[in-house]
């Protein structure tokens, strides 16, 4: 009896070739998708593990009909779903099956399941926990495909390596730019000394001084030309330092620069209080360009820039910047424009308006060089 | 190129190879089922979608049962055991690794342990070596053999890894340590197979021949087992008509066998009867290594099926190595020279399935694609190893011969 299961227990092991006359071992193919910081799920498993798991052939003929997979379709799901985390910033996101679908394999069918993953956070360092199926085939390998974009990374699960993480990779150019577009728009609405020197510059653009009195511009094409030329200046004069202090050609103090910039709005609008320079404003506005491009770098700085794509993030930031000032451009020119020839205009706007801005902005000299607590909230 | 056509003239390779383009062609316009996988919705309630192992049958049923005990009993070790057996022996019939999945699974409590029991680190081998970890599966082997010297599965299964890495002699020494108390012919076919492996084919022959007709009551799966390696020995010999004969033999036991038929299948394709080859392999479409004779079958018929089969063997491969699989290394080596016709990439795969095995048809595999690419210097490797080894092969010595004459 003991030799008869001897021979039986060594018949039965030693038989195994080593030919690999294999079926393909058991897979799951997941691809988990990011678009526009939306994230879904496409999982291909196997019909054949599901039955070992859960039995789908609900009259035992050794058949799986689709009648008999839809009968499961929310086990299917709830039983895949149970056994793949993904967090984003450490935060789970939740799972919710959208869809599914049957697909055929090159070794048979699968159900497709497609889900909607709804992260908390935003997806950029992802954590994915795949333990579909290790508890009962421990060579069962879950593949993944992580697809953003043009950009591909794949990596395999083994019960060896379940918890993976990802992190998504730089995003493409474009979306960089488009990035950085936003925060030099952002950052010129929000950055009120820049907006106010430029106003400051711009009030006495719709009118001309001649023999120390102010007068309205002709027609639009000259107040245009003046605006035209003052931005013009402005601009380039900020992108050179700007490019400069990004790319560390030039660094200067942040303190210094943001004083000195505070002093240019003061100065701008004493010059429309008591003008000193009339003509060539454009120079005034290339000169302190130059020191307000500075103040730029320094919030593009803290924008902690991406090391590869820095010209990229460059060129968005200082097109955002000059699509802000267009805007503001826009809607001051015409306004300023059709009230130069009233009396109000030189002798109410144009005072009154730049000698609000020196006073602000003498506070703002003297909080910034003095560093003290601030003076006026804005 | 199969051997078989060696002699076939430069007009009939040059259909061949035209009739096989457009075959692919047209598999992969025709036929994007079989590599691809767009998800679809089906149509009807009754479609089959899956065709399972039938649950009716007697074995799968014990499995259930056995299956479900142990998830009661999970930590019982004699029913762990008794399962993994199971599941590893009809792994090996379905030629299904999966199978060898669940084993493992069985085993989960005590897989890892610093020191596994003696019978878990046998079966920790077996699988090892089902995944074509040979050293792995030595190592586990070496542990078992520490503790119990006269251990016979695992001498047995140490013979088969050195065997299947071309170390013949040292294969011969562990079917050597076989305990005197095990069946004859299971100490039989582990000593004449290596002995045909090792310059010594008709004695090994001999006592192969002798040990099946003195067991005429063993086992059918060991007469088997035991046919199947003497018909192939046969065949190295170069012995057709007996190896066909002892093929049917093991044929007729009515015992489903993947190796047997894959193996039997070389034998019929080597003799040009690719007809024969599409009716045995004609149910076998599941396991890679049967597709692929299947299809070489239906390439050499002009079947339009193998265009289909073609998409899906390369989908498979494509699989199989995304997931990292070095198993398939000797399919796909046979597939990109004889149905891709890339003898240059065939040679690659060849040699690098050589670093881990080392059968006769893993040579032949090298020498054939060695030829093909025109590089015969690149088969260096391999004739060092016949050099040593000695194996009769004819098929291998008339292709050493005509290494150097390139070919088409």
């Amino acid at each position: 009896m003991l030799r008869r299961f001897l021979v039986t227990l060594i018949t039965v092991l030693v038989l195994i070739p080593a030919a690999a006359q294999a079926h393909k071992p058991s897979d799951s193919y997941l691809t988990l998708a990011e678009d526009q910081g939306a994230l879904t799920g496409q999982w291909d498993i196997a019909l054949r593990d599901l039955y070992y798991a859960l039995g789908l052939d609900a009259n035992d003929d050794g058949a799986i009909t689709r009648g008999e997979l839809k009968a499961r379709r929310d086990a299917v799901a709830a039983y895949a779903l149970a056994r793949l985390k993904i967090s984003a910033e450490n935060k789970v996101c939740a799972l919710r099956p959208t869809e599914q679908l049957v697909a055929r394999h090159s070794d048979g069918a699968y159900a497709v399941l497609r889900f909607a993953a709804a992260c908390p956070a935003a997806v950029e360092r992802l954590e994915v926990s795949y333990r579909l199926f290790f508890d009962l085939d421990p060579q069962h390998r879950g593949l993944l495909q992580l697809v953003q974009g043009e950009a591909n990374e794949s990596a395999i699960f083994s019960p060896e390596a379940p918890v993976q993480s990802f992190t998504l990779g730089t995003p493409r150019p474009w979306r960089q730019l488009r990035t950085y577009l936003w925060e030099g728009v952002w950052h010129i609405w929000i950055g009120f000394d820049h907006i106010l020197f430029l106003l400051t510059l711009l009030l006495p653009a719709v009118l001309l001084r001649r023999d120390g009195a102010w007068r309205p511009v002709g027609g639009p094409r000259d107040a245009f030309g003046q605006v035209f030329k003052i931005v013009t200046a402005f601009t380039l004069a900020h992108s050179i330092t700007l490019s400069l202090a990004a790319l560390d050609v030039v660094a200067l103090p942040s303190r210094l620069v943001e004083s000195v910039i505070a002093a240019s709005v003061v100065v701008a609008a004493i010059n429309n209080l008591v003008p000193v320079v009339t003509r060539r404003l454009w120079i005034v506005a290339f000169a302190f360009g130059l020191i307000h491009g500075f103040g730029f770098a320094g919030v593009l700085a803290d924008l902690d820039l991406p090391g590869g794509a820095l010209l990229v993030s460059l060129l968005g930031f200082n097109l955002g910047v000059e699509l802000g000032q267009l805007a503001i451009v826009a809607v001051f020119l015409p306004l300023a424009f059709l009230l130069r020839g009233t009396g109000f205009y030189p002798r109410v706007a144009l005072p009154a308006g730049s000698l609000a801005v020196a006073g602000v902005a003498t506070l703002w000299l003297i909080e910034r060089a003095f560093n003290v607590a601030p003076l006026v909230a804005l | 190129m199969s051997i078989h056509n060696f002699n076939a003239s430069w007009f009939d390779h040059f259909i061949r190879g035209c009739g096989m383009t457009v075959l692919i062609l047209a598999g992969s316009i025709l036929n994007p089922t079989a590599a691809s996988a767009a998800p679809f919705v089906p149509s009807d309630n009754g479609e089959v979608l899956e065709r399972l192992p039938t649950p009716s049958d007697a074995g799968q049923r014990e499995l259930r049962r056995l299956r479900a005990e142990l998830s009661k009993k999970p930590n019982n070790l004699d029913l762990a055991l008794r399962l993994a057996r199971r599941y590893i022996t009809i792994g090996r019939t379905e030629a299904d690794p999966r199978y060898y999945g669940y084993a493992e699974a069985a085993l989960n409590p005590w897989w890892n342990l610093q020191v596994p029991p003696v019978e878990v680190l046998v079966l920790r081998a077996v699988l090892a070596q089902a995944r074509h970890a040979f050293d792995a599966a030595l190592a586990d082997l070496g542990l078992v053999l520490d503790v119990d010297p006269r251990h016979a599965q695992a001498w047995l299964t140490r013979a088969f890894v050195l065997q299947v890495q071309g170390r013949p002699n040292e294969a011969g020494e562990s079917c050597g340590r076989l305990p005197s108390g095990i069946s004859p012919l299971i100490a039989a076919t582990c000593r004449g197979r290596v002995e045909s492996l090792s310059g010594r084919a008709a004695e090994g022959y001999a006592r192969l021949e002798q040990a099946l007709e003195r067991s005429p009551d063993a086992d059918k799966g060991l007469r088997l087992w035991a046919l199947t390696n003497l018909a192939e020995i046969a065949g190295w010999r170069g012995d057709g008509v007996a190896a066909e004969r002892h093929f049917r033999n093991a044929l007729s036991l009515g015992l489903s066998d993947a190796y047997l038929l894959g193996a039997y299948a070389d034998l019929l394709l080597d003799g040009d009867r690719p007809a024969e080859v599409r009716e045995l392999l004609a149910g076998s479409i599941r396991v890679d290594a049967l597709l692929l004779r299947l299809t070489l079958a239906e390439t050499a018929l002009g079947d339009p099926e193998a265009a289909g089969h073609v998409a899906a063997l390369e989908a498979r491969f494509a699989a199989s190595r995304r997931r990292g699989d070095a198993r398939h290394r000797r399919e796909e080596a046979r597939f990109t020279l004889q149905l891709l016709q890339r003898p240059a990439e065939a040679l690659g795969l060849a040699l690098e399935n050589w670093q881990t095995q080392r059968e006769p048809a893993d040579a032949r595999l090298v020498l054939e694609a060695a030829r093909a690419a025109g590089a015969p210097d690149k088969a260096g490797p391999v004739l060092e190893w016949l050099e040593e080894t000695g194996l009769e092969d004819t098929r291998i010595d008339a292709l050493v011969q005509r290494l150097w004459e390139g070919e088409v």
